[in-house]
């Protein structure tokens, strides 16, 4: 039996999926899901803008922006902000500059090289509270062998993250043990793909290697440097685990960063309406700060294309 | 020809050697107390002399911590299962979402695309506890919160890092999908994994406690580390990990290193991927 076509019966439809709308197919799950999560972002805003203490249900209420006019005068609200931007700049900055120089000395391509880069990878794969653990069994001041160490150089009472003039130095200095890494493996990797013609004609004309390399590698690593900086910057104004791993945010007051802060308001003090309106002043500071990232990337990136 | 002197390879060398030191000596170090008994953790000064044991080791997978006040119960184990059940569902979720809406983006220039690539960055931007607070007062009392805000982390987070690193078309061919797609994605799943993996540490998923509420990815570092770091502080708590005599830093240094050691491992057999996902990934414009 042959099957022949019946030139009057109508084309069979097949269902295909157009090439317009194939991507927005394909990123529509991830938008609904994430759409999905709008959901408690946005309570969160409602909650921002209502008196809401979770020991005071009867007095739960709308009070609009009150709760964002009383950070103008609360005290600790700029401490959170002073606290809060002091470690964002102070670890970005710190990373960002021992990164570069890790990088450059990982730059050439050798197996030593490698073999440390890699190395140098595990405290990035640390989960940044088990690192701040590890860190407070080692400047414990009875067995701790950091707290041995610096009484060896004649320091006796450095308490690390129990003083208030000391605590910032050490979650700042864990910050740096778990995430200089991914900065340097960052900058390596933008250092490595650096095409060689512009070095080796600096080279031949005598410019000297500290000018090459302020004329010449670091503008060429920018986007490399934008990115890593953006990536950081993001995590450290919202850090959390490692202050409150090692410190709960204090001693006292000393380093209640903004999501540390608004936890202890929620989860404590039970202020659910200061807490959301503390996370959405963060909200708005990374938001305006991821912005300000992404256009001078976008720039850059356009840059390159032009001249390319 | 890049020609250097003795005098800078030495100061190279030991540069190296400085950075060397101060990233690889906390693991090292760690790993030396979970092998060493109290007594030998708690004498002064400290030394890497000692008689090893397992019995830390041994305490934590048996669940059975032996002491004079009798035998505790430690469930440590489970809470490494929860940790290993939690981040690899969370990365398949993130793949299964994110890794389509990255091809898209990536391979595709269509009218809108910036804007909802943009709206699914920003969610990054949001921080995490608020999303976390107001699903847990949304969700009283239930694990809805904690599922939601896990699937938000998971997808919104990577689709920028998920940069296409190859022109394969996925949906053209399973073949493509499966042979080039999938092993190019591999830089970042990689790159995924271990850190979700060591974002949920050994976290355990046991419910109460004094704050009640354990949400999310900074919670859920924190149950590895509070859980533990409480015992460190010396504050009490309920990690189990503290006889009549005293705060087991042995068994908290064992916990760290068997809640990292997966982590490591597989950084290490990935490392290549590793690299190439962090860096292809979050650079490549």
């Amino acid at each position: 039996m042959t099957a022949t076509a019946d030139p009057a019966a109508p084309p069979r439809r097949r269902f295909r999926v157009g090439p317009r709308a194939l991507p927005y197919l394909l990123s529509l799950p991830a938008l609904l899901v994430c759409i999905g999560i709008l959901v408690p972002f946005f309570t969160a805003v409602f909650y921002s803008l209502q008196r809401y203490r979770l020991s005071q249900p009867w007095a739960r209420g709308m009070n609009w922006g009150e709760n964002y006019l009383n950070f103008m005068s609360d005290p600790s609200f700029w401490n959170t902000l002073q606290v809060s931007l002091t470690y964002t700049v102070l670890t970005v900055g710190l990373e960002l500059l021992l990164g570069l120089g890790i990088a450059l000395l990982l730059q050439k391509p050798t197996r030593i090289n490698n073999f440390v880069s890699v190395m140098l990878l595990l405290p990035l794969m640390t989960a940044p509270a088990l690192a701040a653990l590890m860190w407070k069994l080692m400047t414990n001041p009875n067995f701790g062998i950091f707290s041995y160490l610096v009484s060896q150089l004649g320091v006796t009472d450095f308490n690390w993250a129990s003083d208030p003039s000391t605590a910032l130095f050490t979650v700042v200095l864990v910050d740096i043990w778990v995430y200089t890494p991914f900065i340097m493996i960052l900058l390596l990797a933008g250092l490595r793909s650096l095409p060689k013609q512009p070095f080796e004609a600096a080279a031949l004309d005598g410019v000297p290697r500290m000018a090459a390399f302020f004329r010449i590698t670091l503008p060429m690593l920018t986007p490399y440097i934008l990115t890593a900086s953006l990536f950081r910057l993001l995590e450290s104004i919202q850090q959390f685990d490692i202050i409150y791993a090692m410190t709960q945010g204090g001693p006292g007051d000393t380093l209640t960063v903004f999501q540390v802060e608004a936890y202890l308001n929620f989860f404590q003090s039970t202020n659910v309406g200061r807490s959301a309106a503390l996370l959405m002043i963060l909200w708005a500071i990374t938001f305006f700060i991821s912005n300000l990232f992404i256009k001078n990337w976008l720039r850059l990136r356009e840059r390159a294309r032009g001249g390319a | 020809m890049d020609h250097e002197s003795t005098l800078e390879r030495w100061l190279r060398g030991a540069a190296l050697t400085v950075v060397v030191l101060f990233f690889m000596f906390p693991i090292f170090w760690i790993a030396l107390m979970s092998f060493q008994t109290n007594e030998t953790i708690l004498r002064s000064p400290p030394s890497m002399v000692f008689q090893p044991t397992l019995s830390n080791y041994q305490a934590l997978i048996t669940g059975q911590l032996d002491s004079q006040a009798g035998t505790l119960q430690i469930e440590f184990m489970s809470n490494l299962a929860n940790s290993a059940i939690l981040s690899v569902g969370s990365v398949v979720v993130a793949l299964l979402l994110g890794v389509p809406a990255a091809y898209a983006f990536a391979r595709y220039k269509f009218r809108g695309s910036e804007d909802i690539a943009f709206t699914l960055l920003s969610f990054r931007f949001a921080p995490p506890l608020a999303r976390a607070a107001a699903a847990d007062a949304l969700f009283p009392g239930s694990r809805a919160g904690r599922h939601l805000c896990r699937a938000d982390l998971g997808v919104s987070a990577d689709l920028p890092a998920a940069d296409p690193v190859d022109r394969a078309r996925l949906f053209r061919g399973h073949l493509a999908g499966r042979r080039i797609r999938l092993p190019h994605r591999r830089p970042w799943l990689v790159r995924r994994l271990p850190q979700d993996r060591a974002a949920a540490g050994g976290a355990g998923d046991r419910g109460g406690g004094a704050a009640g509420v354990h949400l999310r990815l900074e919670q859920l570092h924190l149950r590895a580390g509070a859980g533990l770091g409480r015992q460190a502080a010396g504050d009490g708590g309920r990690a189990g990990l503290r006889d009549r005599e005293g705060i087991q830093y042995g068994q908290i240094a064992a916990a760290v290193v068997l809640s990292i050691a997966p982590t490591l491992a597989l950084a290490l057999y990935a490392q290549r991927y590793l690299v190439e996902g962090l860096s292809l990934g979050a650079v490549k414009g």
